[in-house]
């Protein structure tokens, strides 16, 4: 079942690329229907989730000799990300529904992206994760370069990939760090998370490749230089997916990777991981708020709010002195932060895509008093604006709430530092709604359309899924707080 | 119900939604839809103020989704929905633009003050509370054309919310000592419990508009009337000493607190009254002197709860009424400035009579509303030491001064020329409606009877309901000398209003606007800007320099290559020649085709070993990989 929904999108991919002279129209709704039966797919296997543990486990062997395995699963850290994903990709499907370059090998490598992302999300064995890993950033790059716009694009998807490639490498020489420590050698998650290998040094040292990787894939400062350029010229759809899944790789990795299977270094070095956290969230927001481009500011604000969850996971590692109860909250405030900043941010850059199609910029300030023109459009930023920057009724209050009160037990200091944040993003996104929507006309547009049919049919689905997370956190929160109070266990074992 | 108290917040919920998702379709239908749930909102929170339920339900790990009607809810519900039905109905003859926009953030803004004031645990609490704050932004920033609605919603907005930061730490806080339950605050241990007052004392302050952070009112008063009328009498600002009130006995656990949020209070009462006396315009001046009343409510919170509940429910009734008869001049005669309302009563004889009520209870004019809701706080500061009773006592004096100043003006006989003062805001329509009219009256009888909730009997029924045992006992003699302090204060400035001190630092509001702007907006901005540069400059072009040493060092290895080895290797020929014809003339052409063939196959190696010195960094790069592979292979197959 697990590998069907993983793989089906590949294979639709494959069908379609050879498929010359299907008109585009067709394309577009093949490629919504596979998205389409991929969410109710993922909705299917939430409903039979029995609630804790790993399900819809399948563990063939791989390449035997060096240890590693098809070995795929799902469970509560990894199920609200499987269904983000398809969510996403749906979204961006229907946002494509408008014309596009290339639409036919547009929609397939899209859903050849979708089966790496969904298949990471799954992955239970490193190389099997790792693949993925480096499949995701492969396709991105073909997303930026081949179809990004401004003429910075191949330079920014150069950029991004090999940025993203170096990570990847040094996450693959903690993986293999991992499996040499082991007895008998292997890449088995499952393995290396009951009996953690690395002690000592050698523990620090493959923390640090992994962290690396995972911080580079984030991204956290200082490693985030390659996100706005790369947001900037990526199309629309291709923005969505890199903020709201490819980032979640990285913070997915320290949930999954990194604190269970390290918990001794994790522990000895969470001052460090807290420390990141916190000078990413100020640094992002801040950084964000002298943006005049609104799809660079966006783009930051993906620094600040992955920070919040890197300093969740990394107080989650101060044990000493502080209430367990407390810190499973921060995880789970983390795996939270992770699904409502996919959503939101998603929504976010389709929004920023539908900006440039009708001003052919993103520099705030050639708008200004749009919202009399384009109502509807203004209203759904509005909504997304005030949903990212963390209003209760929305799914990133019930996210950071959570970071902050699980956190502030263990980091109190951190987590005051990391409080203003909140301020900094609430006043960067009403500065940014007024000079682009509110106010007199200041633009000199001719014609702007409102946001059409198949924009709002991608995008308000995201913020209605944001919306139904923040009143009723408890769809989510059964599922994520057993597997969250896992891992907060294996960090203090 | 249990199921009114789900339906009194979810009512105003879903029909506020369902207007802003209407859109102008449902323009015409909103204020009806609006009137009829304000109305059934009203009839709800009557119901569940006698029936006191409470409900329960799973929301967070740690803090569940808490909601109950106590003694303390069960007085301030019923106040905030016959405000807002008030209001409502005003601004159903009042609001002709946008309607369904207007009608359905007030609606979603009184769910989340009724959700504010029935939060049993800090997750609820919190999200009614910036709910609450985000709808305010909208509110204020009604008329979105104008950039100064828009920056002053956006400033309210801010203001608020860096107090609310306070209560993630109050949260975090509870979490940490092991409860988020509102009631389980005062008992959370030493170090955690003084974490969790900070909090509530900075969110407290932050929504009632009390110093240092009174500036954002002050701005807030761009928006229409009824939302002042609703948010900055009854509701938002109310809230904030409401919260404080309903946390006394965490207040009085931390000790400390007591007196941070009495001086506090008292001192906002004393220099906001100084503000609202040098106010030019009505609704400066109303504005100045909520932040002034609620300062009493503030003061209360710390020393006497009681009088705390009885002075907000009083300023709300008398708050309101003044900004809706402030709004309906605004409409009629397009001016809010003092010195353009000289007569305005006269001319609108009903508003101008039922402003003076209000504007009387305001002074604390016995009998009116605030006169004894006022002196029960002043007696629990009396108690609590008298210098706090003293500034308490001057803050009453500016109270009815300015309130005084503003009824001499309204109620003096119309100028000559006054037309030619009106129209500064906007063209006036010369008329108050019959709409506009019926709401007022309900709330001036609020504003002349509700004094009698400090007074016995109501006085012991509201101390009870709050629940903070029994207020300190107003002396007869106290409440005489409060009255004749207010009488005196009304007549002083009826009889010379021009007289009365404006000092510039009072009339811009204690200079907190730019205050705010130089020591945190200016600096942070600047800090953004430079972080923005150090990133782009610094960061990125390290970033960039990597690669392109790489790049370099990759050049300098193949000019080597080609220079030094490839050199060599193509001489190698050469020599190789060389050697050939000196032997073949020794071996008579023996050997030679072969050591040509050897020449040959050198010169090929030359050309490989050229090929992969590309230049091009992707490619080095995939060699890179596949030699890392390789060592993979290796160290996997020789383990």
């Amino acid at each position: 079942m697990l590998s069907l929904i993983v793989f089906t999108p590949l294979v639709a991919a494959v069908l379609l690329l050879p498929w010359r002279g299907l008109p585009a129209r067709a394309v577009s709704w093949i490629w919504i229907a596979v998205t389409g039966v991929e969410v109710a797919a993922v909705l299917a296997l939430w409903w039979a989730y029995p609630g804790e543990g790993f399900a819809h486990e399948v563990d063939r062997p791989w390449i035997p000799g060096a240890g590693a395995g098809y070995h795929v699963g799902v469970d509560g850290l990894s199920l609200p990300l499987l269904a983000l994903t398809t969510v996403v990709f749906a979204a961006c499907a229907v946002y494509s529904l408008r014309r596009q370059r290339r639409p036919r090998q547009f929609a397939a490598l899209f859903l050849a992206l979708q089966t790496s992302c969904l298949g990471l999300f799954v992955a239970l064995d490193l190389i099997l994760f790792f693949v993925f890993f480096d499949l995701s950033i492969v396709g991105m790059y073909a997303v930026i370069a081949g179809w990004g716009h401004g003429p910075q694009a191949r330079r920014s998807a150069l950029t991004f990939f090999l940025y993203t490639f170096l990570g990847s490498l040094a996450l693959l020489l903690g993986f293999i760090g991992l499996s040499v420590a082991a007895r008998p050698h292997t890449f088995d998650m499952v393995a290396l998370t009951r009996d953690p290998p690395t002690q000592g040094v050698a523990g620090a040292l493959v923390l640090l490749a992994v962290l690396l990787g995972l911080a580079i894939k984030t991204p956290t400062f200082p490693f985030h230089t390659w996100l706005p350029p790369a947001h900037t010229d990526a199309p629309a759809a291709g923005s969505a997916v890199l903020a709201g899944i490819l980032l979640k790789m990285g913070t997915y990795g320290f949930v999954r990777i990194a604190m269970p299977m390290l918990p001794d270094a994790w522990r000895r070095y969470a001052w460090a991981v807290v420390v990141v956290g916190v000078v990413s969230v100020l640094y992002g927001a801040l950084v964000a708020l002298a943006q005049t481009n609104f799809k660079r500011m966006v783009a930051y604000t993906s620094v600040n709010h992955m920070g919040y969850v890197v300093l969740a996971v990394g107080a989650a590692g101060l044990v000493a002195g502080s209430d367990a109860q407390a810190r499973a909250v921060a995880v789970t405030g983390a795996v939270t932060q992770m699904v409502s900043h996919g959503l939101i941010t998603s929504a976010l850059f389709l929004l920023a895509g539908v900006l440039y199609d009708r001003g052919g910029t993103y520099q705030m300030d050639a708008y200004g008093g749009l919202a009399g023109d384009t109502p509807r459009f203004a209203a759904l930023t509005a909504v997304a604006a005030f949903a990212s920057l963390g209003l209760p009724g929305f799914s990133g209050f019930i996210a950071e709430f959570q970071i902050f009160a699980g956190s502030l037990g263990s980091a109190p200091v951190a987590v005051a530092f990391a409080l203003p944040g909140v301020l900094i993003t609430a006043a960067l996104f009403l500065w940014a709604l007024h000079r682009i929507f509110l106010g007199p006309a200041r633009h000199r547009l001719s014609a702007t359309a409102d946001v059409t049919a198949a924009e709002i049919a991608a995008v308000l689905p995201l913020l209605a899924l944001a919306l139904l997370l923040g009143v009723f956190p408890r769809l989510l929160l059964d599922v994520v707080e057993p597997a969250a109070r896992a891992v907060t266990d294996l960090v203090a074992r | 119900m249990n199921a009114a108290l789900w339906a009194l917040v979810v009512l105003p919920a879903v029909a506020g939604g369902t207007l802003l998702l209407g859109g102008r379709r449902v323009d015409r239908a909103a204020p009806a839809l609006a009137l009829t749930v304000a109305a059934l909102v009203a009839a709800l929170a009557v119901a569940v103020a006698l029936g006191r339920p409470g409900v329960d339900a799973p929301f967070l790990a740690g803090g569940r989704w808490g909601l109950a009607v106590d003694g303390l809810a069960a007085l301030v519900v019923p106040t905030v929905a016959a405000v807002a039905l008030l209001v409502l109905a005003y601004a159903a003859a009042e609001i002709h633009r946008d309607r369904s926009r207007f009608h359905g953030l007030m609606l979603v803004f009184l769910a989340a003050v009724l959700l504010t004031a029935t939060a049993t645990t800090l997750p609820v609490l919190l999200l009614g509370w910036e709910i609450m704050g985000a709808m305010s932004y909208a509110l204020i920033a009604y008329h979105w054309r104008r950039d100064d609605a828009v920056a002053a919603g956006a400033t309210a907005f801010l203001a608020t919310r860096a107090g609310d930061l306070g209560l993630y730490l109050t949260a975090g806080a509870g979490l940490a000592g092991g409860t988020l339950d509102l009631t389980g605050l005062a008992g959370l241990p030493p170090g955690w419990r003084d974490v969790a007052t900070v909090g509530v004392l900075a969110a407290g302050f932050g929504k009632a508009a009390q110093l240092p952070f009174s500036f954002w009112l002050s701005r807030a008063m761009l928006g229409p009337s009824p939302v002042s009328a609703l948010l900055h009498s009854a509701a938002m600002v109310a809230m904030g000493g409401y919260l404080l009130v309903r946390l006394h006995p965490l207040l009085v656990a931390t000790g400390w607190a007591v007196d941070v949020a009495a001086w506090g209070g008292a001192l906002t009462a004393l220099a906001l009254g100084a503000v609202a006396l040098a106010q030019t315009d009505l609704k400066q001046l109303l504005a100045a002197s909520t932040s002034a009343q609620l300062g009493y409510v503030v003061l209360g919170a710390a020393v006497a709860p009681a009088g705390a509940v009885a002075h907000l429910i009083g300023h709300a009734a008398t708050k309101a009424l003044l900004f809706l008869a402030a709004g309906a001049w605004l409409t009629a005669l397009g001016t809010r400035r003092l010195s353009a309302l000289r007569g305005a009563g006269r001319r609108h004889p009903l508003v101008g009579v039922v402003f003076a009520v209000g504007a009387l209870a305001l002074a604390g004019v016995p009998p009116l509303a605030l006169w004894a809701t006022k002196d029960v706080v002043l007696a629990g500061a009396r108690e609590r030491s008298p210098a706090l009773y003293l500034v308490g006592l001057a803050g009453a004096l500016l109270a009815a001064l300015y309130a005084g100043r503003a009824l001499a003006l309204v109620l003096r006989p119309v100028p000559s020329g006054a037309e030619s003062g009106y129209d500064t805001e906007r063209d006036g329509t010369r008329e108050v409606t019959a709409g506009q009219r019926v709401p007022l009256m309900p709330l001036a009888v609020g504003a002349a009877v509700l004094g009698t909730l400090a007074l016995p009997p109501l006085s012991r029924v509201v101390a009870d309901a709050v629940g903070s045992g029994p207020a300190p006992p107003t002396g007869g003699a106290e409440l005489v000398l409060s009255g004749l302090l207010a009488v005196a204060g009304v007549t002083l400035a009826v009889a010379a209003p021009a007289r009365l001190p404006a000092p510039t630092w009072a009339r811009t509001w204690l200079g907190l606007d730019p205050a705010a702007r130089l020591l945190v907006v200016r600096p942070t901005l600047a800090l953004a800007r430079g972080l923005a540069r150090f990133d782009d400059r610094v960061l990125d072009r390290a970033v960039h320099a990597v690669p392109r040493a790489a790049l370099g060092a990759a050049r300098g290895l193949a000019r080597f290559d080609d220079a030094g080895l490839d050199r060599g290797v193509t001489a190698l020929p050469t020599v190789t020649r060389r050697v050939a014809v000196a032997l073949a003339r020794v071996d008579d052409h023996g050997v030679d085709a072969l050591v040509r063939r050897l020449a040959r196959a050198a010169r090929r190696l030359g050309v490989l070993a050229r090929r992969p010195q590309t230049g091009l960094i992707h490619q080095y790069y995939v060699q890179l990989v596949l030699a890392l592979g390789a060592a993979v292979l290796i160290l996997l197959l020789a383990r």
